[in-house]
This record gives C-alpha cells, sequence and structure tokens, in this order.
C-alpha cells in the first residue's frame, strides 16, 4: 500500500478519552481565533462542494442575530455513499462536539440533525447520545440543544436551501441565492449547514491544531477523507484516506484487476476510465480535465463486464425521478438526456445527437439554479464523452 | 452599507438601490431580459430560467430575476453563452408542451409561444415528452379549466392562490419528471377550495389555466329564433374589452361595445349597473336595518355587514369562514338580481315567454359562471342567468362575427334595465360599491349629499389592500336620530389575502367596522379573472382611471337618482326595498363548507 492510501483514521478514530473535552476545550477560546484556525487549516465541505468551511462559520458569526442555527447535512442521499451513516454510528460524539463548537462559535442555541429517512433505525441511539451531550452543554455553559429531523426521502433535500425547507415545512425545494444560508438561512436566521463529516473535521482541527491538519493532503486539498468504495471491487467499505492519491494508486489496491472506469463522486460525479487513471488526482482542484473533483467520497469502480450505457441510464433514471422539478434545464434535461441516450440506441436518432446532447449538459450545468441541477449532467458528459461508442452500439 | 449599486448592463451605466434585481436594472435602461415565470404581481421564483445573463467572474450564468444587483457587477444580456443557452431552455419548456397552437384558445396571447417564436425554436431538437395523461382536461369546474399538456411549471398559478389569494386550491406535487401543478390528492377543481376567482388564469402564461367557455352555447341561442338573447354587461367590461380589439389599455369602449353586442345579434344589450343601482339601494336599506336593530332595538344582527357582490369572495367565505356567514349582505350580486329580473319584470313588461329569454351576462370574472350555476339562484322559476361569458370571451364572439370594432358608431344601452348612475360604474373598481353605497346611505340619514368634493369618496379609492373611512354623521334627518353623532366606519379590502385580514378581526371579536367591501380581485373587478391578459398593476390603474372618468361624465351620480330604479319600485317591487318581492328575487342564502 503506498502512503497516501494508509488509512489515516482521523475521522472514525478513537475517541478522546474524556468525553467532549475537545468541546470543553473550545468553550476557553476566543471565537475569532477557532474561526482563524479552521481557515488556516484549509478544511473544506465535505458533503461535496467544498467550501472552505472557516468562512462559513465566519460569515454566521458576523450577522448580529438573536436566533441562529447549527445543522448537520445527513441526508446521505449520493448514490454509493454511505460514510456518514458510518460516522454517525461509530463517532457520533464527534458529530456532536462539531456541531457544539459551531454553536458556540457562531451563537447558535438550535441545532439540527437532518437525517436521511432511511436511516431512522439510528434515531434511537443518536438521542441517547443527543441527552448526554445536552448535559454536557449545560456543564459546559453552552445554551445549545440539538433534535433530529427525519428527511422524506428526497434526494434533493441534501442541498442545503432544500433541506432548510423542509425543516420548515415546505416543499424540498433549492432558494435562490443570494440571500446565503449564512445571512438568512431556517426561519430566515444565520444558519450553517455542514456536512457530517465536515463537523467532524471541524472538531479534529480544534483537536490536532490547523498545521497538522494541514500536513495531510496536498495543496487545495487538506485533511483526510472517507471514501465510500463499492462495486467491482473485492474490497468494498469505508476507508479514511488522505487527499491527494492519484486515481491509478487507488485502482491498484481497490481494484479487481479489471477495472475500466471509475465512478467519483456518486451519480453527480465523474466517470473517469481507464486511460485517464494516472493522470486523475482526488482532491478538491485535482484537475479532472480541469474540472474540480466531486468530493462526497463515492468511489464506484466498473470492471469489462459492465456496460457503460446501462450505468448510465441507472443514473438518469435517477435524476429524472430526484430533481425537485421546479426549474426547467433539471427537470426537462434529464428526461432528455435519458431519451436521448435511448433514441441513439435504438437507432431512432443519429449518433451524431449525442452532440446535440453534451451541448444540452452544457446548459443545464451553467443555468441550473442549484448545485445539484448544475451537477446532474456530469455522470453524462464524462460517461459519453469516454465510453460513445457504448453508447451506440 | 452603502444603499445605491453602480454596475454596468451591456456596457452602460445604472444605478440602482440595494436590492434592486437586474432585471429591474435592465428595465431601467430599457433593455428588456425575456422572462416566464417572473411576474411583476408575485413573488421571484427565478425557476424558468429563461432570463439568464452573463455576469463578470461567476462560473454559472445568473438568473437576472432572483439575483440582486451588486457593486460593481458587469453584466451581459445578449452574448451567444446567453443566447444559446436561453434558445435551449425555451426548446426544452417546448419540448414538454402540447404544441398544438392552432387549437388553443391562448394562441397568439401565450408567452411560451411568443418566446418559441422570437428565439425561433426548431421543434424537432428535443423529442416530446408530453405525457398521456396530462392530455385529459379537468373540465370539472363552472368555471375553471385545467389542461396539464400545456403547463410549463412556473407555478405563477400556485403563487397567486397562496401569495395573493390565501386560498392554496392549487400546489405544487411530485418532483422531477412527474412534478406538476395539483389540487390536493389530485381531486377535481370543483372538489377542492378553489374559489373561481380566475386570478390563476390572468397569471398562466399559456393555455394551461382558462375559463370554461361557454359562448358556443350562446351563439346557438342566438341563431335560434324562437329565443330572445338579452345581455348585460358589467361595469369593467367596458374599460378593459378595449385591450382585445386593438385599445391601449383603459380605453374606454361603451358605445362601441353596445353596437358590437347588437351587431352580433343580442336582442337587447342592457346593463348591470342598472342592478348595481338596484343593489345600492338594497343593500343601503339592509345596512341601515341591520344598524337600526343593533342600536334601537338591541338585537344581536351580524356587524360589520360585508358586501356580497363579489362570488369569489363569498365562496372564499364559505369555505373558509363558514360560521361567519350571518355578516355577508343578503343581496345577490347585481348579475344575479339582472337574471332574475330579466325573466320576471323584464318578461312581464316585453311580453316574452321566460322561458325563451336566454339571459347572459358579460363579465370580468371567471366565478361568475359558478355562481349563474348555483342550485338557488333560480328565483324566477328558471336559472336566472343562463351563461356568464368573461371579457375575453366576448372579445372572441366579436372578433368571430368580423365587426370592425374600431369602425363602430356608438350605441346606447336598451331601455328598461339600462338604465345607470355613476355610482353603478365605479363598482368596477375597489372601494366603488362601498362608495357609492355611501353616496345613497349618507343622503338617505341626512337628506344632504356625502361630505366629499364632488361626491368622490376619495379614501376608499386606489389599489392599497386594505383602505379605510369613517363619515361623522350628523344633522340626522328625525327617522334617523339614533344615528346621530355616530361615526361610520367602512373598510374595503380587494384581493383574498386582504379579506382574510379583515376576517381574523372579525373572528377575533377586534373588527372596529360597521360596513366592509370585499372584492376577491386585486383591484376589484377591474383586475378580475375574466379580463384581458396581461393583467398588472399598470393596466388596473388605467382601468380604474377610466371608471372614475365615466362616473364624473354621469348627469346621474347616485344610485337612488336612477329614473329606472324609481320606477321599478313602483310598477314591480311595489313593497319597496327588502319588501316580499325583494326578497324573493333580489335576495339569497348561502352555503357552508369545507375548509378542505
Amino acid at each position: 500500500m503506498s502512503d497516501r492510501l494508509k488509512r489515516v483514521d482521523v475521522i472514525l478514530g478513537n475517541y478522546h478519552p474524556e468525553k467532549y473535552k475537545i468541546l470543553a476545550g473550545a468553550m476557553e477560546r476566543p471565537n475569532k481565533d477557532i474561526i482563524q484556525d479552521l481557515i488556516d487549516s484549509g478544511l473544506k465541505g465535505r458533503g461535496g462542494a467544498g467550501f472552505l468551511t472557516g468562512l462559513k462559520w465566519k460569515f454566521a458569526a458576523q450577522v448580529p442575530s438573536e436566533e441562529k442555527y447549527v445543522i448537520c447535512n445527513a441526508d446521505e442521499g449520493e448514490p454509493g455513499t454511505f460514510k456518514d451513516r458510518e460516522i454517525l454510528t461509530k463517532v457520533p460524539r464527534k458529530v456532536l462536539s462539531g456541531m457544539g463548537i459551531c454553536a458556540k462559535v457562531i451563537g447558535a442555541k438550535k441545532g439540527y440533525i437532518y437525517l436521511r429517512g432511511e436511516y431512522k433505525f439510528l434515531v434511537a441511539q443518536l438521542n441517547d447520545q443527543i441527552d448526554e451531550f445536552h448535559t454536557y452543554c449545560d456543564k459546559l455553559g453552552l445554551d445549545f440543544r440539538v433534535e433530529i429531523f427525519l428527511g422524506s426521502g428526497a434526494y434533493v433535500c441534501g442541498e442545503e436551501t432544500a433541506l432548510l425547507n423542509s425543516i420548515e415545512g415546505k416543499r424540498g425545494e433549492p432558494r435562490n441565492k443570494p440571500p446565503f444560508p449564512t445571512n438568512e438561512g431556517l426561519f430566515g436566521k444565520p444558519t450553517v449547514v455542514n456536512n457530517v463529516e465536515t463537523l467532524v473535521s471541524a472538531m479534529m482541527v480544534c483537536k490536532i491544531g490547523p498545521d497538522q491538519f494541514k500536513k495531510l493532503g496536498i495543496q487545495d486539498s487538506h485533511g483526510s477523507k472517507l471514501f465510500s468504495v463499492s462495486g467491482d471491487t473485492p474490497r468494498a467499505g469505508i476507508y479514511d484516506l488522505e487527499f491527494g492519491l492519484s486515481l491509478e494508486e487507488f485502482v491498484k489496491e481497490f481494484g479487481d484487476g479489471d477495472t475500466k472506469a471509475v465512478q467519483v463522486g456518486g451519480a453527480s460525479g465523474f466517470c473517469v476510465p481507464r486511460k485517464k487513471f494516472s493522470q486523475t488526482t482526488i482532491g478538491y482542484k485535482a484537475g479532472l480535465d480541469g474540472d474540480n473533483l466531486p468530493t462526497g467520497g463515492s468511489m464506484m469502480l466498473f470492471n469489462s463486464s459492465r456496460s457503460m450505457y446501462h450505468v448510465l441510464e441507472n443514473y438518469l433514471e435517477f435524476f429524472e425521478e430526484e430533481s425537485c422539478g421546479q426549474c426547467t434545464p433539471c427537470r426537462i434535461g434529464c428526461q432528455q438526456l435519458k431519451k436521448g441516450i435511448d433514441a441513439v440506441k435504438r437507432g431512432i436518432r443519429p449518433p451524431e445527437y449525442l452532440d446535440q446532447l453534451l451541448k444540452l449538459t452544457e446548459t443545464m450545468k451553467i443555468t441550473a439554479k442549484c448545485g445539484l441541477g448544475q451537477s446532474v449532467a456530469n455522470s453524462f458528459s464524462s460517461i459519453v464523452e469516454n465510453f460513445r461508442e457504448e453508447m451506440i452500439y | 452599507m452603502e444603499n445605491i449599486i453602480s454596475l454596468t448592463i451591456n456596457g452602460i451605466d445604472v444605478s440602482v438601490d440595494r436590492g434592486t434585481s437586474i432585471l429591474e436594472a435592465a428595465k431601467k435602461i430599457n433593455i428588456r431580459i425575456p422572462t416566464l415565470c417572473y411576474h411583476e404581481d408575485l413573488c421571484v421564483a427565478g425557476n424558468c430560467r429563461v432570463c439568464v445573463v452573463e455576469a463578470e467572474g461567476y462560473r454559472t450564468l445568473i438568473a437576472s430575476c432572483a439575483t440582486p444587483c451588486e457593486q460593481g457587477m458587469k453584466i451581459k444580456t445578449n452574448t451567444p453563452k446567453v443566447r444559446n443557452a436561453r434558445r435551449d431552455l425555451i426548446a426544452l419548456l417546448v419540448s414538454e408542451h402540447n404544441t398544438q397552437c392552432t387549437t388553443c384558445y391562448r394562441s397568439t396571447n401565450c408567452e411560451l409561444q411568443a418566446l418559441a417564436s422570437e428565439y425561433n425554436i426548431d421543434n424537432d431538437i428535443y423529442m416530446s415528452i408530453l405525457k398521456p395523461e396530462h392530455l385529459r382536461i379537468d373540465k370539472s369546474s363552472w368555471s375553471i379549466e385545467k389542461d396539464d399538456s400545456k403547463c410549463v411549471r412556473c407555478q405563477r398559478c400556485v403563487r397567486t392562490c397562496s401569495e395573493l389569494q390565501h386560498v392554496n386550491a392549487i400546489t405544487v406535487a411530485h418532483k422531477g419528471k412527474d412534478m406538476k401543478i395539483s389540487t390536493f390528492m389530485d381531486l377535481p377543481m370543483n372538489e377542492v377550495v378553489c374559489v373561481n376567482c380566475g386570478q390563476c388564469v390572468i397569471h398562466c402564461p399559456t393555455g394551461a389555466l382558462t375559463e370554461r367557455r361557454y359562448y358556443d352555447d350562446i351563439w346557438n341561442a342566438i341563431g335560434d329564433e324562437k329565443k330572445k338573447v338579452i345581455i348585460n354587461t358589467a361595469p369593467s367590461v367596458r374599460v378593459a374589452i378595449g385591450e382585445m380589439l386593438g385599445y391601449g389599455p383603459g380605453a374606454s369602449v361603451t358605445g362601441k361595445m353596445v353596437s358590437a353586442l347588437k351587431q352580433i345579434g343580442f336582442n337587447m344589450v342592457l346593463d348591470t349597473n342598472y342592478t348595481a343601482d338596484l343593489t345600492i339601494i338594497e343593500e343601503g336599506n339592509e345596512l341601515l336595518m341591520r344598524l337600526k336593530k343593533a342600536l334601537v332595538n338591541k338585537e344581536e344582527v351580524a356587524l360589520p355587514m360585508i358586501t356580497s357582490c363579489s362570488p369569489g369572495w363569498v365562496k372564499f367565505i364559505e369555505h373558509m369562514y363558514p360560521d361567519k356567514l350571518a355578516h355577508l349582505s343578503t343581496c345577490k350580486s347585481p348579475q344575479q338580481m339582472f337574471g332574475a329580473l330579466s325573466k320576471t319584470y323584464l318578461a312581464e313588461k316585453m311580453g316574452i315567454e321566460p322561458e325563451n329569454i336566454v339571459s347572459v351576462a358579460a363579465m370580468p370574472c371567471a366565478a361568475k359562471k359558478f355562481e349563474a350555476n348555483r342550485p338557488e339562484m333560480k328565483s324566477s322559476g328558471y336559472q336566472d342567468i343562463d351563461a356568464g361569458l368573461t371579457t375575453r370571451e366576448i372579445g372572441h364572439m366579436i372578433k368571430q362575427a368580423g365587426v370592425d370594432f374600431k369602425e363602430l358608431i356608438d350605441s346606447d344601452f336598451d331601455s328598461l334595465m339600462g338604465d345607470s348612475t355613476g355610482a353603478a360604474v365605479i363598482f368596477g373598481a375597489t372601494g366603488g360599491v362601498m362608495e357609492a353605497a355611501l353616496r345613497t346611505a349618507y343622503e338617505i340619514i341626512t337628506g344632504r349629499d356625502v361630505p366629499f368634493e364632488k361626491l368622490n369618496i376619495t379614501p376608499v379609492r386606489g389599489l392599497e389592500g386594505i383602505k379605510e373611512a369613517g363619515i361623522l354623521i350628523d344633522n340626522c334627518l328625525p327617522e334617523w336620530n339614533f344615528l346621530e353623532g355616530v361615526e361610520l366606519k367602512v373598510a374595503v379590502a380587494h384581493g383574498l389575502k386582504n379579506a382574510r385580514i379583515i376576517m381574523e378581526q372579525i373572528e377575533a371579536g377586534t373588527s372596529p367596522y360597521h360596513f366592509i367591501e370585499v372584492m376577491a380581485c386585486p383591484g376589484g373587478c377591474i383586475g378580475g379573472g375574466g379580463q384581458p391578459i396581461p393583467t398588472n398593476d399598470d393596466v388596473r390603474k388605467k382601468r380604474i382611471k377610466a371608471i372614475y372618468d365615466e362616473d364624473a361624465g354621469k348627469p346621474i351620480r347616485k344610485s337612488h337618482e336612477n329614473p329606472e330604479i324609481k320606477k321599478i319600485y313602483e310598477e314591480f317591487l311595489v313593497d319597496g326595498p327588502l319588501g316580499h318581492m325583494s326578497h324573493k328575487l333580489l335576495h339569497t342564502h348561502y352555503t357552508k363548507r369545507n375548509r378542505y
């Protein structure tokens, strides 16, 4: 195993022997120092968008408001991603510590864990943890309460503003931005929405300090990351790996010797063909043909027995159902892409129609209302560009 | 924070207030950005994406309707990137749409059609994804037809129904490819809380929501020699129908409209204003009677009394406040009074058998269709009004008949039920019923004109959502001494959002008013759901001005001075206002309905 493939276990590693020690430590520190540490650590959101966590907290802290919210986004819905479930099962205290630190820094009194509906089985044990957490909050003088909010099964509610609408009892549809949640979030109040893993990483920054954290990973992509490895692999599972590994290294370790493609970042991510493994590095700006590499952590491996047409068809079927449906490019675009590859496959439209559809993906990327809509076509463009013959014959 | 934002749009400098959208800033310097889901009456949705523009330094295009201007922004509205994206978006919308434009009621007045034409969309780029189940048109309602195959999912109707009207009969259901505009449990439109106001229809950019049309029945009746087809035209139709026939908003075309209706074959063209004047007499007396019962007899009566001439409002209160129906005036609307009298009084006077009369109403309204079909509206022994047609339907009939509208010479309404006053004309604008009622009631009580210059009760005029006025009553005639020193407090609400505020006060027992006018539609009838499209505040203001100009030009401006009204009380309604005959023909009762 190469160096970068070593399990670093930053996220899933053992608890500190003393409960909520890191939170207690953070309570003694000035907010601006904590924010500065986070910014210095270079920690970016682990949900996939990769926004600087320190900045997000800073923005929310700056807005004067009696009411603020911290939300843990546990609506893990990206196909091929299952790491948040593991975190919440194994180290929920780390998540709650992260939320507590965030609440202290921005001045929030209320927090929600927006839990994917299918993770209902976690509710009881999480509530026990939350109860215990509340007693520690009281001991530490932190006026903060956390509540679980169960999602209802819409993929789009993982998008932070759709998530906010969902908690407010509205239809889970993304909002227009600006205003951003850090200014006007839940119930119009300043809100930080962080992925489960981000909160743990933020806590880790407080624990080991920004310098130590920064030593992990590569430029622009610091720290470690949980990867959900699935597909044609003998070693499916969750791995806490350092940023910066190349796909070639990754496939050597996790592939079955016959890997023809890796879907990085789930259905809304990119498909990388074998010939590009060596030039693709995993990290936020690792230069996948100049694109940001999505970093939700899903790694799906496909071997030569798989039809990339069916892989793509499956993704598109997913998106035409899971688009919220409000904006034109996402709602209709997904349907046209699916109908389009079907028509080409059956010879109803000529192979060149794929080029028309690739143009459509450009439109979708630049006109959709939310991050989801802007990324749904990624799998289409990367699969069609790299496996064009499979689409036609 | 600076409150003036400076930016450039297509290289032109522009400064706007903080919070102004890019779309509005562009409009300020006469750059038009195409839109579809945007409507000036409604909150911004930003979901059609047609208004996208390029902003320097942004990775994606941005929706100009939903993005506030920022300091130093450099916006471009017409680059190849923008044009290509926009054309693609319109092509996508077309691929989801039932493009049988030739047979669509909204053809030539459809915003999607206009965009597709402007961008010269090639219909063959994308394959149709129109769903067969969306081709089933919901025609269950008397008033509104819902055709999902024409829907562009802009949600203008949804925003209208919730924001403007607080009704929420239609909403968004499902997601992704199945996302559609639906009702509670996808029930048919006639089984939900829809009040038939038709505001969704005039806010719909396409033919997805239209009024149910009845004009073919009327053409058939006109063609039937046995039938006498009578039409009465509402006050707000005459200041709006011109927009269908080559005039700009605010043109008052009363005389030409009468000529056109005669030319296309209506046997008599009469005026709803006549029964508007009659409403004032009946409703004014009803108010005074309630005040007398409350103040003199100390009886429990429902005050404030609320007007009942807007059928959208009536159905709203029936659904939302079924325990407060006693507050509604028992007076029928002018349309229904007209219907009842047309098949009794008019039939008798003209010597026509009532079964041969087809009584039609030209209305600014979709709810009038439902009202005409209420089971209780048969006091003449027949269905009092056979059909309520919208301003748009009448416009279509005039076009279909080949009438050269602009060249017509003015005609007068036919007589017997054709005379009216300025007080009746203003029924068409929010505050008008109140003003007309006060002109008459004050004079009944004091024997003097209302204490406003030229009878213009300006506090109840205009587009403010809720308007209030108070009139101190002094020097009463002896009969009304109990009102001496009372300040008569009135309020006017238009748009059901505002009606709800008024009703919440009544529920809480804090309503300070004696008399309230409510109109379902923003602006009153001139902004009704049956009016020409588009209707927005600019158009509303122009139609309102035309209404008040008509009033000012009328020789008689008080309902009780209408000679034909005096005549009907002498000849037909002989036991006077609120008497036996008027109770039978001109008053009604209401139905408690469910909230869901």
